[in-house]
């Protein structure tokens, strides 16, 4: 760890002006993962600008329906919000799926947003990393890329994004709220807050831009169920993970949502598949959900297997939220 | 005559830890907390980023010239100590000289190349940021099974045992019997992973040192820091009150240890100072990935004809160790036919190490894996399977066994655990979407005592002093040791103190082996004894004390004329997810033979513990390492699987009860291991009663399970 400085900012705005002067400082919220990334060697912000005291801890129904979670809501208080458990069961079962107790306990929302890989070679300053060191190569590409991704990588980069909450976010068409140092607002679908891999930022925030809040529209109609596929029962990040919603009625298959988690380097919605749950009472649907969801993956080794534990896991879950209706 | 009052006994009672309240509040001072006389400087390693070549240049002028930097120690400065030596001693391995930053040559990904020491801990860290280091890197060999060719038969493997045992013709056999099976087994590189990384704070008076260091055996690590310093061993004290964990990770003396006495002399300064997490998965030795090909023949009716165990496991060119690997094969089965072999395969990493039940637990993963596939070809159930191939004699060594109670075991667990309701047959039952296996393993570890003195001191008021330099590991000696001092005595339990871990105690073999209760107990239960006949013989109130030991079991009639094991039966219930191939543990219970048992309460704990490691290497251990640079990919606790507490939440054990007068006065043996001996085994053979999916690569992950569903 190299020696850093540190204020705590009194608002929104100011912490972003005090992020934007200086390239070198980051936000620290949590610190469930920067200070950690910190000791490995592989963040070195000179300054830190403590947001965590913001006044950015509401969650609260908006006028035209859903929810705005501020940014500093703690994942534990957001899983165990009782708006949040009604209306979006996905999300509370997402973020009780992700870290450990304590974790939640100190995770912001907008970390968890933020959080960045966890590739084994991104973790060690010892090993290339086009994400780390631009240009410097990428070893998880030749090596034990068990955990990667098998969907949107590119040679630069194959890494996986690990949050859990986003998966559930992108599925309920969250949207990112954000405010820069001249206060100007901002918002960005959750779709478009990550960047495709490769080398420079992994998202389209800029330097100093902070996420203040997560709007939710209202839920889509339907049964919500994540499924967070993994090695060991708790405190591991999933190999697969799977955010649906199914809107079934009376046998039919109206209308659905579906994210994908641990394959790519964001949350993995497909729209050509998700047009597929207008599909009625079709037999195989489900498969041809995953197919479509699936299209284009391929493996890099040891991850192979994630592409058949993918549709395999969809299926489950898609049957899971349509009741008996399959 | 001088009496004491009399107690109920309390050997054997579920006494809470002695030392329990002090631990929970912080109280107990782990060697990192400890306090020198004066504030100490804080040292941190630098490890190598080749796995073979050597230090061209190191560059630290911009970590010398970093903030409150006092010292940056590498090969250049480093004290002069003596060479490594071979590969293999024929001595005590653990007393060895270590030598850290003794030259210019890298051995291993992680191994130390500079020691930085600042005022402080942050600004040590980040001077040790600032060091270059410029390698040669030459070629490494890193891959044990790209690398199988290179096998070698080592002279003997650990604790001296015979490299190859062959009784009958196991070939013979094995050609002719009706039912065999032949399958390889493939054990991945495991860690000890104690959660008190190592750690030590060395101070300098003169000529004479002393460490507070995390040890497992004081008088090995006493030695080896001396012989690696070059100084009598007289002028070291090495203190461990308290050890976060072990599992023979704290055997010996480690490089951390040896740096902060090297600068605390060069500062004339106290030193401290711990590796990090990551540090250990490079500096501490690990269990060494192992290949293993068993092969078992039997007739129709279940008799097993002949039992073959062949082990391949990587060791390093720099120091050898030869994990014991297919030894309990040698003891568990009654066939008239056994062999078994032992090679090596070095590659440029640390050496294995001991780790918890060393043998035994990657063995009966192998051996009892295998056993089930038999039973599986057999049509029969593998509870009476192993009931019928039990021996009372010790196949190999022809001699009778000071007891054995695998058969009760085997009935009483069965019988606890509902076993007669098992699914019979893979796939059988299943709720939703998953299926219910259940699984069976034997547990068998040799039973050991080593030599080992105690002191006990009764005072005027009479209360009890015992002091040996014996370790708590975590394990409950404190307790056990108090307990037996108090019955003993025939004084309350209250009265006694018991202090340990300090090399100006009387020597102890230490925690290792599982024969640390055995013998400190022995020990103490002789100076208890003495002291007793001594107060006996006079009315005066005065002081008493008196120095008891216990023979080794090499000068030990008994272990001569008896072949001395702990048995046990492990029995598990899995689910598997059919559509994933997720396994979650639902149940396991653990039935086992150990002797006396001392405390009820920590040696049920023990085997528990025993038990989960046993989950975690069968589902979810593994150290990878990248045959490209020889540095472990996964290495820190994230992705590094070990089970989780909802990975293992219900876990059960009992004891049978035994007392067994041959291997000790107190009748009492070793447990600290025998809980993960065969433990995982049970899993895998859950997992296919469950499934019918046979895996044989631990630990056994989802994707093995859907490849085969």
């Amino acid at each position: 760890m190299t020696p850093f400085t540190y204020e705590r900012a009194s608002d929104p705005a100011a912490a972003a002006r005090a992020v934007a002067a200086r390239p070198d400082a980051r936000f620290i919220a949590g610190g469930t993962n920067l200070v950690d990334l910190m000791k490995l060697g592989v963040e070195r912000p000179g300054h830190l600008v403590d947001v965590s005291r913001l006044k950015l801890d509401a969650i609260e129904p908006r006028p035209e329906g859903g929810l705005k979670i501020g940014a500093q809501v703690k994942n534990s208080v957001l899983a165990a919000d009782e708006q949040v458990r009604k209306l979006y069961p996905l999300l509370s079962r997402a973020l009780l799926a992700g870290a450990s107790g304590q974790l939640r306990n100190m995770a912001s929302t907008g970390g968890n947003l933020l959080q960045r890989t966890r590739c084994f070679y991104f973790a060690d300053v010892s090993q290339p990393c086009n994400k780390r060191t631009p240009g410097s190569g990428c070893a998880a590409l030749g090596g034990f890329n068990r955990i990667h991704a098998v969907l949107g990588a590119t040679e630069a980069c194959i890494a996986t994004n690990p949050s859990d909450m986003a998966v559930a976010m992108a599925a309920l068409d969250a949207r990112v709220e954000t405010v820069t140092g001249e206060g100007a607002p901002r918002e960005i679908p959750l779709g478009e807050l990550y960047r495709a891999p490769g080398e420079g930022p992994e998202t389209t925030l800029g330097h100093g831009e902070l996420i203040t809040a997560v709007l939710l529209p209202p839920p889509p109609p339907g049964r919500q169920v994540y499924r967070k596929v993994r090695d060991r029962a708790s405190y591991a990040f999933a190999l697969v993970s799977v955010a649906a919603v199914v809107d079934a009625a009376d046998g039919r298959v109206r209308g659905g949502r579906l994210a994908l988690g641990g394959v790519a380097h964001k949350p993995w919605r497909v729209e050509e598949a998700e047009r597929l749950f207008d599909g009625g009472v079709e037999t195989r649907l489900f498969d041809r959900i995953a197919d479509a969801a699936l299209s284009g993956a391929r493996g890099y080794g040891h991850n192979d297997f994630k592409i058949d534990l993918a549709r395999r896991a969809i299926r489950r879950t898609l049957a899971d939220a349509a009741g008996d209706v399959s | 005559m001088t009496t004491l009052s009399p107690t109920k006994g309390p050997i054997g009672e579920p006494l809470d830890r002695v030392d329990g309240r002090l631990k929970v509040t912080g109280a107990a001072r782990y060697a990192a907390e400890r306090k020198p006389s004066a504030p100490p400087l804080h040292g941190v390693i630098v490890g190598a980023t080749v796995a073979k070549g050597r230090v061209t240049a190191i560059d630290a002028a911009a970590a010398e010239a970093a903030p409150g930097v006092r010292l940056v120690m590498t090969h250049r400065n480093a004290p002069k100590q003596p060479e490594f030596g071979p590969a293999r001693i024929a001595g005590n391995r653990f007393q060895r000289a270590r030598p850290v930053l003794g030259d210019d040559r890298v051995r291993h990904w992680g191994e130390p190349v500079a020691f930085v020491v600042a005022d402080t801990f942050e600004q040590a860290r980040a001077a040790a940021d600032l060091v270059k280091v410029t390698y040669e890197a030459e070629p490494h060999a890193i891959g044990l099974e790209e690398h199988l060719r290179d096998a070698y038969a080592p002279q003997t493997i650990n604790v001296g045992m015979p490299t190859d045992t062959e009784v009958g013709d196991f070939e013979a056999a094995f050609a002719v019997a009706p039912v065999k099976v032949d399958e390889t087994y493939h054990v991945a590189q495991q860690h000890h992973m104690a959660i008190e990384p190592h750690a030590a704070v060395a101070e300098w008076d003169g000529d004479e040192l002393t460490v507070f260091t995390a040890s497992q055996t004081i008088a090995n690590a006493r030695a080896s820091l001396a012989a690696t310093l070059g100084i009598d061993k007289e002028k070291v004290r090495l203190v461990s009150s308290y050890v976060g964990g072990g599992f023979g990770g704290k055997l010996g003396m480690r490089a951390e240890t040896a740096l902060a006495a090297f600068a605390a002399k060069a500062l004339s300064r106290p030193v401290k100072a711990v590796q990090t997490r990551r540090q250990t998965f490079y500096t501490v030795g690990h269990r060494p990935e192992a290949i293993q090909r068993v092969r078992l023949s039997a007739s129709r009716d279940g008799r097993l004809t002949g039992v073959s165990h062949e082990v391949w496991m990587q060791s390093s060119p720099v120091e050898e160790f030869a994990e014991q690997t297919a030894s309990s094969t040698r003891a568990l089965y009654g066939a008239p036919a056994i062999l078994t072999r032992h090679r090596l395969v070095n590659l440029d990493m640390q050496g294995g190490e001991p780790v918890r039940a060393p043998g035994e637990a990657p063995g009966l993963l192998a051996l009892e894996s295998a056993i089930d596939e038999l039973c599986h070809k057999l049509g029969m159930d593998p509870v009476e399977f192993r009931i019928l191939n039990d021996t009372q004699i010790d196949p190999e060594k022809k001699k009778p066994f000071s007891s054995r109670h695998l058969v009760e075991c085997l009935r009483e667990g069965a019988a606890r655990f509902g076993w007669a309701d098992r699914p019979k047959s893979p796939r059988e039952r299943r709720e939703g979407a998953k299926l219910i296996g259940y699984g069976v393993s034997a547990a068998i570890r040799p039973n050991y005592i080593g030599p080992c003195a105690a002191y006990v001191r009764v005072a005027e008021d009479r209360s009890v002093i015992v002091r040996t330099d014996m370790t708590d590991i975590g394990t409950g000696t404190y307790t056990i040791l108090t307990q037996v001092a108090a019955e003993t005595l025939g004084v309350p339990l209250a009265a006694v103190k018991v202090e340990l871990g300090d090399s100006r105690f009387p020597v102890s073999p230490g925690s290792g082996g599982s024969w640390g209760a055995a013998s400190s107990a022995s020990a103490v239960h002789d100076a208890c004894l003495k002291v007793k006949a001594e107060m006996a013989r006079t009315d005066e109130a005065r002081v008493f004390e008196a120095t008891g030991s216990v023979k080794g079991m090499r000068d030990t009639q008994a272990y001569k004329d008896f072949s001395q094991y702990c048995f046990g039966a492990h029995f598990a219930e899995v689910e598997v997810d059919e559509d994933t191939g997720e396994i979650r543990m639902r149940r396991m219970l653990g039935a086992f033979a150990a002797g006396r048992i001392l405390n009820a309460k920590t040696a049920r704990s023990q085997m528990i513990g025993g038990m989960i490691w046993g989950v975690s290497s069968a589902l979810f251990e593994e150290a990878v390492n990248d045959p490209r640079t020889g540095h472990i990919v996964n290495g820190d606790l994230g992705e590094y699987h070990v089970a989780a507490h909802a990975d293992a939440a219900n876990v059960d054990a009992f004891f049978i009860d035994e007392h067994d007068e041959r291997a000790n006065a107190l009748g009492a043996k070793g447990v600290g291991e025998l809980g993960i001996c065969g433990a995982g085994a049970a899993l895998a053979n859950a997992v296919f009663n469950a499934t019918g999916v046979r895996a044989r690569r631990f630990p056994i992950t989802l994707d093995q399970v859907i490849a085969g569903v």
